[in-house]
């Protein structure tokens, strides 16, 4: 048994980074040190002179999680504390967006991380903005929807698929809704050597606009109708952790209050996207 | 001590190899890569055993530096320009987290227009983010304070990030005799800070066996508590500086001024010519072949922390003093002349110059020296 996020920690009610968190320290164990990007996690954690970590941890900025966690780790090497684990954790925004190129670095150098991405689906720490692993067709506060916009006009970022095609040791995606398959993950991760992303679909109650009891069951139905996919890939190979039953993207849609402008051709538009994305996976 | 003719960039990496940095972060930027290049020879040769960390960008040198220097490491990076421009976010949160973190920086302008020559621009736009700035005139300066750097930098009475300035390729490109110590006590083996709590010291590294946090946020209960005893460490680093520089002095038998100013030909002088850098060496030779005894020169080595008192101190007899600057603070003018205001209340002028790599010759010089004896209180561009 790993060590718990202490309570007292000031993350919203229903919040996914949190439940994250907790299954992510559970089991990764105390012998580990993680650099935090500025995001949610990292304020509703670590206001001074308080701390929410039974771990050693270190924030430093927006985009550099990665680089500070190649600087841990090369430190760590130094000291011969090659045993203890590094672990970069930032949200969307500072994964997708700003911190890409960090990230992209990191992996390029091989340094024995695991960095660990929390998507909500926009800038939520800020207000609500606009990110690119924002939904089609989603209402943020800088993607709003109105008579000339259906909201977001873009499609995510296929960030995990950018990691495999850059090489990281193991690349995996996950979702609050299966605490045991974070864990399961992130132990995995942590016993191979090497640059590792680690994926996890966090619905955010406030941005998505859906009551606070809702986070796991909307977590839930975005595994189930395919739009967010399990996987784990290492050694060159794929495997689908938990198949989805294909349920319609509706099913999802009209779960969440980012979404309620969609009409029919939007909704038609993501089910194709969903259903053109798993084609494609089985043609690998 | 063996002489030896070389780079400028070359003495500052071999006085790296001293201090033994577990962690480099680098990346190339002009002209400060020599220093870098010489750094990863050292290492791919074994003569240096350091993580050579060939980052994406500046921003990650200094990212790669602070996860490493808490972690317990001592670091090295090296920049300047848009380089040290891109790294400004986390500069201030090096010194922040009071991090050690020592930095070469060969000076060089900033775009538009784009410009690889010398000038101050870069390290004036972060003389605010909390680094000490120690500016060299000489190969044989840069070399040996680099070696001072790191001892102020990590003194528990400091716990500052450093840098140091050298006029880049004035300096980084000049190749200079310079005494290089083979092997050296001066700069002991890094040991992280400690803080004595209730219950027992901690020392203050990324640690499993004694877990903190790092860069939390403070609300405005807290933040400025965190901003005054930055100050005020670093005021207090101006007698470490002293201190430093004495004992290397005592040691080494090379001193520079107090090791925050130095001065020359002061002793006679009605006057006084007040510079930073490698443009200090074509004031003393204009001093020594026209035989001038009316003006001195007053070299600022420490730009942060300002040296207020000595330069009060070395200037009081002085009826005029002219400032003569490589940056320009648009709207406002010399920024070096700018805080000399707070120091001298007597006439100045204020001369900028050497932009972007322009040349200050013997010639500049004599109007320089012609206006302050007139007591100017312009400021006039040297073309």
């Amino acid at each position: 048994m790993g060590e718990e996020f202490y309570q007292g920690h000031t993350s919203c009610a229903g919040c996914p980074a949190a439940i994250a968190i907790r299954h992510i320290l559970q089991a990764a164990g105390k012998d580990v040190v993680i650099s935090n990007a500025t995001s949610c996690s990292e304020i509703f954690s670590s206001a001074y002179p308080n701390t929410a970590w039974p771990v050693p941890y270190i924030h430093v900025a927006f985009e550099c999680a990665a680089a500070v966690a190649g600087g841990i780790e090369a430190a760590l090497k130094k000291l011969g504390k090659e045993k203890t684990k590094v672990i970069a954790l930032a949200g969307d925004g500072g994964t997708y967006d700003i911190g890409l190129q960090a990230l992209s670095g990191m992996v390029d150098r091989g340094h024995d991380v695991l960095y660990i991405c929390y998507d909500n689906e926009c800038y939520a720490n800020t207000g609500i903005q606009r990110s690119s692993a924002t939904m089609f067709g989603a209402w943020t506060t800088t993607s709003p929807s109105g008579s000339k916009s259906v909201g977001n006009q873009t499609f995510k970022k296929p960030i995990a698929e950018m990691m495999i095609a850059q090489g990281a040791a193991y690349v995996a995606t996950s979702s609050i809704a299966y605490p045991m398959d974070i864990q399961a993950k992130v132990k995995k991760a942590l016993s191979i050597k090497g640059p590792k992303f680690l994926l996890i679909h966090a619905p955010c109650p406030l941005a998505w606009r859906f009551e606070s009891s809702q986070t796991v069951d909307i977590a839930k139905l975005a595994v189930e109708t395919g739009l967010w996919c399990m996987f784990e890939y290492e050694n060159g190979k794929r495997t689908i952790t938990i198949k989805p039953s294909m349920r319609p993207v509706e099913d999802y849609i009209k779960t969440q209050g980012r979404f309620k402008h969609l009409k029919a051709p939007e909704i038609a538009k993501i089910q194709e996207h969903v259903n053109g994305f798993w084609k494609k996976l089985k043609s690998e | 001590m063996t002489k030896k003719i070389m780079e400028g960039s070359h003495a500052l990496a071999e006085a790296v190899r001293l201090a033994n940095p577990a962690v480099i972060g680098a990346f190339p930027i002009t002209p400060q890569t020599h220093i870098t290049e010489r750094l990863a020879e050292m290492v791919a040769n074994g003569e240096l055993d350091s993580e050579y960390l060939n980052v994406e960008s500046e921003h990650s040198a200094m990212a790669t530096c602070i996860g490493a220097q808490a972690t317990g490491v001592r670091t090295f990076t090296a920049t300047c320009s848009q380089g040290l421009a891109l790294m400004w976010e986390l500069l201030y949160i090096a010194s922040g987290m009071r991090l050690p973190i020592v930095m070469a920086v060969a000076n060089r302008a900033l775009s538009a227009p784009l410009n690889i020559w010398n000038d101050w621009s870069d390290a004036f736009g972060a003389r605010d983010s909390g680094w000490l700035q120690l500016y060299c005139e000489t190969a044989q300066e840069a070399f040996d304070t680099m070696l001072q750097a790191y001892r102020i930098a990590e003194d528990k009475r400091v716990l500052l990030p450093v840098m140091v300035c050298i006029d880049g390729f004035w300096l980084s490109h000049v190749y200079e005799p310079v005494d290089v110590l083979e092997k050296q006590d001066f700069v002991k083996p890094y040991k992280p800070p400690e803080v004595q709590l209730p219950g027992g010291k901690v020392k203050m590294v990324l640690d499993p066996k004694q877990p903190i946090s790092f860069g939390e946020y403070a609300t405005p209960e807290y933040y400025q508590e965190f901003k005054e005893a930055q100050h005020s460490a670093m005021v207090g680093a101006k007698q470490v500086i002293k201190d430093v520089h004495d004992e290397f002095a005592k040691k080494y038998g090379r001193k520079y001024g107090n090791g925050l100013v130095d001065t020359y030909n002061m002793k006679t002088a009605k006057h006084a010519i007040i510079t930073m850098g490698s443009v200090a060496g074509t004031i003393r030779h204009f001093i020594e072949t026209e035989k001038i005894k009316d003006v001195g020169l007053v070299r600022i080595k420490s730009f942060r922390p300002f040296p207020f008192e000595e330069l009060d101190a070395v200037l009081k007899n002085v009826e005029s003093i002219g400032v003569l600057e490589k940056d320009v603070s648009p709207g406002l003018g010399g920024a070096l002349f700018s805080e000399m205001k707070s120091v001298f209340k007597k006439p100045m002028a204020s001369f900028i110059g050497g932009l972007g790599g322009r040349d200050i010759t013997l010639d500049h010089l004599k109007n320089v020296f012609d206006s302050i004896r007139t007591k100017s209180e312009k400021t006039e561009w040297i073309w």
